[in-house]
């Protein structure tokens, strides 16, 4: 049976992979929407996210007050240790949500143009920011015995962590010309799947790269890994996954790339998490310093009480996730209610 | 500058930034599922109208209180490191809990209230308005559990060198929660309600779209003067009882109540200076203080001089912050009843000096707002949770002063743009008015 502190582990994991795909596809969009070329086609990227962005958002903020409920002192430490970069990625996520909100309400090209670019850069910063931070916690990062940070901003921006951004920008960039071509059709659609090549070589190489990186930077995420039988799982279903996004592409069966896409997501971040448990955040010091899921948590009594919050409130969650994007299914139809 | 006092401007610059949106959305969330409700079952397109203009507003405002709410769920990690560390067995769990409760629930049904009024039938249209008001309704629950925590904290012990949960039925129902909990929601139902009755006023002023207006106001002014009747009884007398009983330090502070006292008087107004605390110009009434807290006009309540100096809150923002918004939840009354009045004389619509009052007086619920949760926080300090943490040792201590100082600039552009835009998108809504009837939707 599995303590609560690992369901823990694994629930701020379902939801960081929830917000990954789900957000993932709109920060990628948003990176898109700096290519577009005619206004109606920057309101159709507008609106293929339009009615689920917001919910796709809220992955976030839940996991954000999960890791807080669960692991306090990760959050804790680690947000009041990347204090800048996470005060640039707040301005960033509030220009991308506010972008699509007001620039529909005034009809100058200027004014749209405004928006367009804060939709674009708004997107992509985090887009960028996310694999920089998720770098730098495989990196390890400066925590000290007391588990007080120790490092500086400009410390976040090593080789390494860059390289994990530049790779999640690919791979949401990817994501988002999948889903976009799911929403579209005509030139449109031609225009944006040309997109997923290319992007889908980015981060194939880059996701290599960055593993034969993580071997030098990070050599213990790897020990013990060959003779785990769950690593063996991810790792086929990530080859799977990665490997059918160009077949169904050429296919032209956009619905199931978006499966095989969401599906790699998943599986580097679940072999990520594989690799770091049990720590949450390891120590770039002393390993023995890192945040681990029991030295880092709340009392069995918050956990408990947490998971039956999770247990009641995740498949109402679920169902009403699945109800709306039935709704939406299929193309971008632009009507008065539209961006 | 001190880092912990930059720490508590950032918080506040943010919070109540973020505080002037996420009343207008629940407010106006409950008056739409009145007027949804109206259209849907009359089959009266003229409220159907009214229902799809309100909604724009709501689309507007609930995107500015998201943008701004997502610095709020991370903020106490950046700012607050030790708190967070000290009180996270606890605090984490509601805004966990209002995510998974209300987040999901209000941002997905929004998604399709907003963009689903032609792909679903009408009873389903309603009800996802429905889940908007009630997703609003359950988010504001528990940041208010996670707030009434601070001052009246419950249901745990001190142990490992943090405060750890024993009960978690008595951490959310802590003595303040549930009054302190109706009196903000009825807070935000006001503000909904002055907003859709000045909007409507606006049209009335103009001699625009007047069925439409009439219909926004009936409903508005119905609304308004119910809650606002209710929000001074029961719910802000309930609430200043609970005060006195449970934080007196903080009572005595926005009463204005400087020594002991028995018979103490309410003070109705009162210019106050500090050094010795003084009140000059009182207008007050003997005993009721008492009468009305502890049930005797003579009881005794212990004035600020009865605490330590180092336990009592600053004395003058808190008393001033207090009485603007007693003052303004009266006017509310008045406003609210004599627009009822006018509406059951039929004088309302020509009444035009009155209408303009109705226009102006859109932010004021607003303001109060702001000036309660002024007198609630500043009148909770020197603690940030009450006798149990002091704020200054709340603080993250890795974050620089200089680190603070950039994010209060960087987010005070940002809000002062926000700001600025939104309200210049409002009045450009509101003066390019509802869609026209039977305007086709399709556009492309």
């Amino acid at each position: 049976m599995m303590d609560l502190n690992t369901i823990w582990f694994l629930l701020v994991g379902v939801l960081i992979i929830g917000y990954a795909i789900l957000d993932g596809f709109d920060l990628g969009v948003g990176v898109l929407h700096l290519f577009a070329r005619t206004d109606q086609e920057r309101r159709i990227h507008l609106n293929a996210i339009g009615p689920v962005w917001d919910g796709n958002e809220v992955w976030l903020l839940t996991g954000g007050g999960a890791l807080f409920a669960a692991f306090p002192v990760v959050y804790a430490t680690v947000f009041s240790g990347y204090y800048l970069a996470l005060m640039l990625l707040l301005a960033a996520l509030i220009f991308r949500a506010v972008s699509m909100e007001f620039r529909s309400k005034v009809e100058s090209s200027r004014w749209r143009g405004f928006w367009d670019w804060a939709f674009g850069l708004g997107s992509l910063l985090p887009a960028v920011l996310f694999g920089v931070a998720f770098g730098n916690i495989l990196r390890g990062v400066p925590v000290d015995a007391q588990h007080m940070w120790t490092g500086s901003f400009l410390g976040l921006l090593n080789p390494y962590a860059i390289l994990i951004g530049v790779l999640s920008l690919c791979l949401f960039t990817m994501h988002g010309a999948i889903y976009l071509a799911m929403k579209t059709e005509g030139e449109l659609r031609d225009r944006v799947a040309a997109w997923i090549p290319k992007s889908w070589m980015a981060t194939m190489g880059l996701y290599l790269l960055a593993t034969i990186a993580t071997i030098f930077v990070s050599s213990f995420l790897f020990a013990g890994m060959l003779k785990n039988p769950l690593f063996w799982v991810l790792f086929l279903l990530l080859l799977a996954g990665a490997l059918y996004i160009p077949v169904a592409t050429k296919a032209q069966k956009y619905g199931r790339a978006f499966i095989a896409s969401s599906l790699t997501i998943a599986c580097m971040i679940g072999l990520s998490a594989l690799s770091l448990f049990p720590r949450l955040v390891p120590s770039i010091t002393d390993l023995n310093n890192s945040l681990t899921i029991y030295n880092a948590s709340s009392s069995q009594m918050t956990l408990s009480t947490m998971l039956v919050i999770a247990l009641i409130g995740m498949p109402l969650v679920i169902l009403y996730t699945v109800v709306i994007y039935r709704v939406f299914k299929g193309k971008v139809v632009i009507t008065g209610e539209s961006y | 500058m001190d880092a912990v006092l930059l720490a508590r401007l950032q918080f506040a610059l943010t919070v109540g930034f973020h505080f002037l949106f996420p009343p207008v959305t629940i407010g106006l969330a409950w008056l739409l599922v009145v007027v949804e409700l109206l259209g849907w079952r009359k089959k009266d397109e003229i409220y159907v109208r009214v229902g799809a203009f309100f909604a724009k507003i709501l689309g507007l405002t609930f995107a500015v209180g998201v943008a701004t709410g997502i610095v709020m769920e991370f903020q106490f990690g950046t700012n607050w490191a030790q708190y967070s560390k000290f009180v996270g067995d606890i605090f984490g769990a509601p805004l966990a809990a209002e995510g998974v409760f209300a987040f999901f629930l209000e941002s997905g049904f929004l998604g399709l209230y907003l963009f689903g009024r032609n792909r679903v039938s009408k009873g389903v249209h309603w009800f996802s308005c429905l889940m908007v008001a009630v997703g609003a309704t359950i988010s504001a629950f528990w940041i208010i559990v996670a707030n009434s925590w601070q001052q009246t904290p419950a249901g745990f012990v001190v142990r490992n060198g943090r405060a750890e949960l024993t009960s978690f039925s008595e951490a959310v129902f802590n003595p303040s929660t549930v009054i302190r909990y109706l009196h903000t929601v009825d807070a935000a139902l006001i503000t909904g309600a002055f907003f859709m009755a000045g909007i409507a006023a606006y049209y009335l002023l103009k001699q625009r779209e007047m069925e439409f207006a009439k219909r926004a106001m009936r409903v508005a002014v119905v609304f308004g003067l119910i809650v606002s009747l209710l929000e001074l009884m029961p719910f802000g007398h309930e609430h200043a009882r609970q005060v006195a009983h449970t934080q007196p330090e903080k009572f005595a502070a926005i009463e204005g109540l400087y020594a002991n006292a028995t018979g103490a008087p309410l003070v109705f107004f009162a210019v106050p200076t500090t050094k010795p605390p003084t009140l000059h110009a009182n207008i007050e009434i003997p005993g009721l203080l008492s009468w009305l807290a502890f049930g005797d006009p003579a009881a005794p309540i212990k004035g600020i001089n009865e605490f330590p100096a180092d336990q009592t809150p600053p004395l003058w923002l808190t008393f001033v912050s207090f009485h603007n918004m007693v003052v303004l939840g009266i006017y509310f009354i008045l406003v609210m009843a004599i627009a009822a009045y006018k509406l059951y004389r039929k004088t309302l619509w020509g009444s035009h000096g009155f209408l303009r009052l109705l226009v102006i007086s859109i932010p004021l619920p607003l303001a109060a707002c702001q000036l309660g949760w002024i007198a609630a926080e500043v009148g909770r300090q020197p603690w940030i949770v009450y006798k149990l943490l002091r704020t200054s040792e709340a603080a993250s201590i890795t974050v620089s002063a200089q680190e603070i100082l950039f994010s209060i600039v960087l987010f005070g552009l940002i809000y002062l743009c926000l700001g600025v835009l939104y309200i210049f998108l409002f009045v450009r809504k509101v003066k390019h008015g509802p869609a026209p009837v039977g305007a086709k939707e399709v556009v492309a």
